[in-house]
């Protein structure tokens, strides 16, 4: 039997957040993935890999057990839906908020709101609980532009400092959800494996409660 | 669409081809001559029924999960069977109406709307037993043993067992006095297991003390044999329904201890498949190299009483392609076949009626085809010496 734990994590701000963690509980990276290609990074423990790959994978790559465990933003989560996986930990890292926005007095051009977002389902969940009929546009990034060019009336995004709301003349309206990192697991890996995983979960649990201070 | 387009099969939607098929059809004969011995009866229920009594005292999920049509010669709703298990459930009460226990297996295609589960298939080839009219533990233990059966049978020898009990939440959930809707919300994150939205949740819900922290252990209550001693404590004044849900599993895993030493369980008290119908205990089985369960079962009590009669029931179901695809027997196919030669010859015939009768598979070749013995999977050839036909190897 596999004994090897195997976590998934995405590149940028939650890699960056993650090891600080990583290393309080003595899991340190052998490989530099600054320098590195590969995709699957040793650490000195021989029985933990961590593999990079993109935050809207990570869900998927933990669901389907090719990867143990993950890190993932909640607003990923939101989105995956959470089906098949389990959260023990917030690991209350890459804090932030999802918001609705929009130019100040913002509001429908047409008939129904037009609402530009990546966060399709985050989206639809929030307005329908309200009761309201809108149209949601995906897009796949700079949501900021879209109320700008007439695109769409409202934006739901990620809110950190809102200097990118500021700089473009949006104003944040309605807190949506608090964000931050999970822990995920792998339903298998948490019966099959379950001392080693439960054993790692104590240790982020630990860490993270070290790292508030 | 280009011509190549109309080839492809929907989505998750498979076929088997010759080698695969036999495969499976080879084992499928095993697990039916099992079940067989298990005084298991056979039932063949129709791929297709009204809405209505398909989907009788099944959840919200499998609604979702089942296609529909229109039945032009009554304008009711058909549905085609997403899960045979409400199907046998509705056999022993309707079409049997027995006393005594009633064993009942089934194997058979269902469709799903959406693909679910390992390679995201939709239309899964849902292999179960069910056993209907009794209430103790002997019956779930029997459904356990004909549930690890089947994984030997289909070559999944690493298997690991998951169980747990959905009275433990049901009762604390009631001791608590929750709403509908709030064991429903509730139900949703401790499925994820998320303890900071567990926590969150009850808070707002305004649960009072004890049954708060019950509540709350409860995502936490999964591990080794340890896990129900530290729930006994924890549950201690939680009322005769949690207990008497945990003295029922306790039963049942040590039972399952004593059957299979080597058998690892693992315990998950929060762990409620088809919470919706399931009254008991339940379990799943998983093995290396799946990520999902691969086999799931448990007690569902009720069911039996929307069809007009209530019975104790337990069961387990899986899916074939499944268990078949994550496999560790040897899957490939032997080349074992003789090849009779294209020739008008009554012995000859007499000799190939002989071989078939005997088991053996023998190929006539055809008259100016194309190909000869090892290409068409045979390993050996009749031939003709002196006056009568003997089987050589190629």
């Amino acid at each position: 039997m596999n004994d090897t734990l195997t976590i998934a994590v995405s590149k940028g701000r939650i890699f960056k957040d993650v090891l600080p963690l990583l290393a309080r509980a003595g899991i340190e990276l052998r490989d530099d993935p600054e320098t590195s290609r590969k995709l699957i990074l040793d650490t000195n423990q021989e029985h933990v890999k961590i593999v990079l790959i993109r935050t809207t994978d990570v869900p998927t790559y933990v669901q389907y057990g090719a990867a143990d465990l993950g890190v993932a933003g909640k607003d990923v989560l939101l989105e995956h839906g959470g089906a098949g996986l389990y959260e023990p930990l917030d690991m209350e890292i890459a804090r932030c908020r999802l918001m609705v926005a929009g130019r100040p007095g913002a509001s429908a051009a047409g008939n129904r709101l037009r609402i530009a977002t990546k966060y399709v389902e985050s989206a639809r969940r929030y307005y329908a609980a309200q009761g309201k009929q809108v149209e949601i546009i995906k897009l796949y990034g700079s949501m900021e532009l879209a109320p700008l060019v007439g695109l769409a009336d409202l934006i739901v995004d990620l809110v950190d400092t809102g200097n990118t709301l500021k700089a473009n003349g949006l104003v944040p309206m309605d807190h949506i959800a608090d964000i931050s990192s999970r822990l995920i697991v792998n339903k298998a890996s948490m019966k099959m494996k379950h001392a080693q995983v439960q054993h790692f979960i104590e240790q982020m649990t630990a860490a993270v409660v070290a790292a508030r201070g | 669409m280009s011509g190549i387009d109309h080839w492809l099969l929907p989505e998750g939607i498979e076929e088997l081809l010759p080698d695969q098929a036999w495969r499976l059809e080879l084992v499928r004969r095993r697990l039916l001559d099992a079940y067989r011995s298990w005084g298991y009866g056979l039932i063949i229920p129709p791929m297709i029924e009204f809405l209505e009594s398909l989907l009788t005292g099944t959840g919200h999920d499998l609604d979702l999960q089942t296609f529909k049509l229109t039945d032009q010669l009554t304008g009711r709703l058909l549905g085609v069977r997403a899960d045979m298990t409400p199907q046998a459930a509705r056999t022993d009460a309707h079409a049997l109406k027995r006393d005594e226990p009633v064993r009942l297996c089934y194997l058979g295609t269902v469709l799903h709307t959406r693909p679910d589960g390992f390679a995201g298939s939709r239309s899964p080839l849902q292999v179960g037993c069910e056993l209907f009219g009794h209430a103790g533990i002997e019956s779930d233990l029997e459904i356990l043993a004909l549930m690890l059966e089947t994984l030997k049978i289909t070559g999944n020898d690493q298997v690991h067992v998951d169980l747990g009990h959905v009275g433990i939440f049901r009762g604390l959930a009631r001791g608590a006095g929750l709403s509908t809707e709030q064991e429903t919300d509730l139900f949703d994150v401790l499925q994820r297991k998320a303890l900071p939205e567990i926590e969150t949740l009850l808070s707002s819900f305004g649960t009072a003390a004890p049954w708060k922290e019950h509540l709350a252990r409860l995502a936490t209550l999964h591990g080794g044999a340890e896990v129900l001693d530290a729930a006994r404590q924890q549950f201690a004044g939680a009322g005769e329904a949690v207990i008497a849900a945990l003295d029922n599993l306790a039963a049942i895993a040590a039972q399952a201890q004593r059957r299979w030493p080597q058998l690892p369980l693992h315990f998950d008290l929060a762990e409620l498949r088809g919470y919706g119908y399931q009254t008991g205990v339940v379990f799943a089985a998983f093995v290396p190299g799946c990520g999902q369960e691969v086999a799931r079962g448990g007690r569902y009590d009720q069911i039996g009483e929307v069809f007009g009669r209530a019975r104790p029931a337990t069961g387990f179901s899986a899916d074939l392609r499944t268990l078949l695809a994550l496999s560790t027997a040897d899957a490939s196919v032997p080349q074992d076949a003789v090849y009779a030669p294209a020739v008008e010859d009554a012995a000859l015939q007499q000799t190939v009626a002989e071989l078939r009768a005997a088991g053996e598979r023998v190929i006539s070749a055809l008259p100016g085809q194309v190909g000869n013995a090892a290409s068409m999977g045979c390993n050996r050839e009749l031939l003709q010496q002196g006056g009568s036909w003997v089987v050589k190897d190629l």
